[in-house]
């Protein structure tokens, strides 16, 4: 008797209730919608961040562009015109074969030097249905030194870099990102320096607005010769973002805007004056379907 | 008794679902003419409600699966317009009015609901056209939805002159569950 009264009561009950439920068409949605997995993007608005590399792949199929510019020191003086009167250039090309594989070669005219490099993004940071804390992109170039013309052999002006970028967004203003970076050169004054030279390198964007950001880049040599005269490199930057344009200005001790020369051959003192304005202009054009 | 309670559970339930209509074909895009380039996305991840008894619908935007045809566009449209990370959806929810159930032919419309994009929600009324097709409904929809009342801000440093204002087009296929 009890029981038939409980199913009454239940009968009565349930239809309502399930009349409820649909009220709110909506919720019912989201609910029945399995959760979705959010990928993070534009960690960084460029492949670069001041000098050295960024956790960013080019996308599948997009072209970029990037001509980055060193002036002389400011310390050098009125007679340079506070470093204005020189001017180092690097010229290079990007490409996204994939939306994870990019390759891209450069020239510098610092100490004239030819780059060709690969990288490769291995995890990207996620959230929702599946978990990622952070974005990992592996990095190797080679570089070659053609400056000076004569008197030294090719396999003593090759160096090799190699390089993991490990960076997360911790919020749609704050990317932080740490760099462990070996780079090896083949030919090295013993006195001063080491073949292989180790380095942890740091960094990281604020976004003051949608189209600005600062960045700053610190690269700290580990195992540095004790007798080394150069110094580690620091680098500061506001990066602008118009459209397909990215302007980088930077402040940074280093002429360099490779690996092997802004890690291993930074002679600039920062915060002795030896500061090297400069900046890195980015174009990306869209040149295959994605 | 256990079997009559789950007999009369199991027909409630198939009362109750078989008023909705899920989504069979979906395509969301928009359209903004500008003074460089034009631009246009589209959508095919949307999901959707259709009751066919109450009228009312609701449809969910994952706004990062827009595919623009430049991967450069898509990013900026994501980081400085809709800001996914904070505001990953778009949805509405409303009731459609002026339906005639005796008539079998393409009817005009309206959906009039909440439409929220950008987290901000207006209350909007949405022109459109509603088709019966072998026990499926085409739903279509294009109407226009101006930055400002979603509070989406046009960065001033952005060269290229982007319009105010994108026509959005929705077509929805629904189809019984």
């Amino acid at each position: 008797m009890r029981k038939t009264l409980n199913l009454f009561i239940l009968l009565l009950v349930a239809p309502p209730a399930f009349l409820f439920a649909q009220d709110d068409l909506l919720k019912e949605l989201e609910e029945s919608t399995p959760k979705d997995t959010a990928y993070a993007f534009q960690t960084f608005k460029s492949t670069r961040l001041v000098n050295g590399q960024t956790i960013e792949t080019k996308s599948k199929g997009t072209l970029e562009f990037i001509f980055a510019h060193r002036f002389g020191a400011i310390n050098d003086g009125s007679y340079e015109l506070f470093g204005l009167d020189q001017a180092h250039v690097r010229i290079g090309l990007e490409y996204g074969i994939t939306d994870r594989l990019g390759i891209g070669v450069g020239r510098s005219s610092f100490d004239k030097i030819v780059d060709g490099f690969l990288r490769y993004k291995v995890f990207k940071q996620k959230k929702g249905a599946s978990n990622f804390p952070f974005t990992m992109t592996t990095f190797g170039s080679v570089s070659y030194k053609s400056s000076p013309k004569d008197g030294i052999e090719d396999i003593d002006r090759l160096a090799y870099t190699g390089q993991l970028l490990i960076a997360r967004k911790f919020s749609p203003r704050i990317s932080l990102q740490v760099m462990p970076t070996l780079v090896h050169r083949n030919a090295v004054d013993k006195l001063t320096e080491n073949n292989n030279q180790l380095a942890l390198g740091m960094g990281g964007r604020i976004k003051v607005s949608k189209s600005i950001a600062l960045t700053s880049e610190y690269y700290y040599r580990i195992n540095s010769n004790p007798n080394t005269l150069n110094h580690n490199a620091l680098g500061l930057g506001i990066d602008i973002e118009t459209g397909g344009h990215v302007f980088q200005l930077v402040m940074t001790n280093t002429r360099g805007t490779l690996e092997r020369a802004f890690i291993t051959e930074t002679t600039g003192e920062f915060f002795d004056g030896g500061i090297h304005f400069g900046f890195n202009v980015t174009r990306t054009f869209q040149v295959r379907k994605k | 008794m256990k079997k009559i309670l789950l007999v009369y559970f199991f027909a409630i339930s198939v009362a109750g679902f078989s008023q909705k209509l899920v989504l069979d074909q979906s395509s969301v895009s928009f359209y903004s003419h500008a003074a460089i380039e034009d631009i246009a996305a589209e959508n095919k991840s949307v999901t959707a409600l259709f009751n066919i008894k109450s009228f009312e619908v609701a449809f969910s935007i994952p706004i990062t699966k827009f595919q623009f045809a430049k991967s450069l566009m898509q990013e900026h449209f994501n980081e400085k317009y809709m800001e996914s990370d904070k505001y990953p959806k778009s949805t509405f929810q409303g009731k459609i009015e002026g339906y005639d159930h005796l008539k079998s032919e393409l009817q005009y419309v309206k959906a009039v609901g909440k439409l929220t994009i950008h987290g901000v929600t207006n209350h909007v009324q949405l022109p459109g056209t509603i088709e019966k097709q072998e026990g499926r409904f085409r739903i279509r929809s294009k109407f226009t939805v101006i930055l400002k009342d979603y509070n989406i801000d046009i960065p001033k440093l952005f060269f290229q002159n982007i319009a105010e204002q994108v026509e959005v087009t929705a077509d929805f296929i629904f189809k019984p569950q």
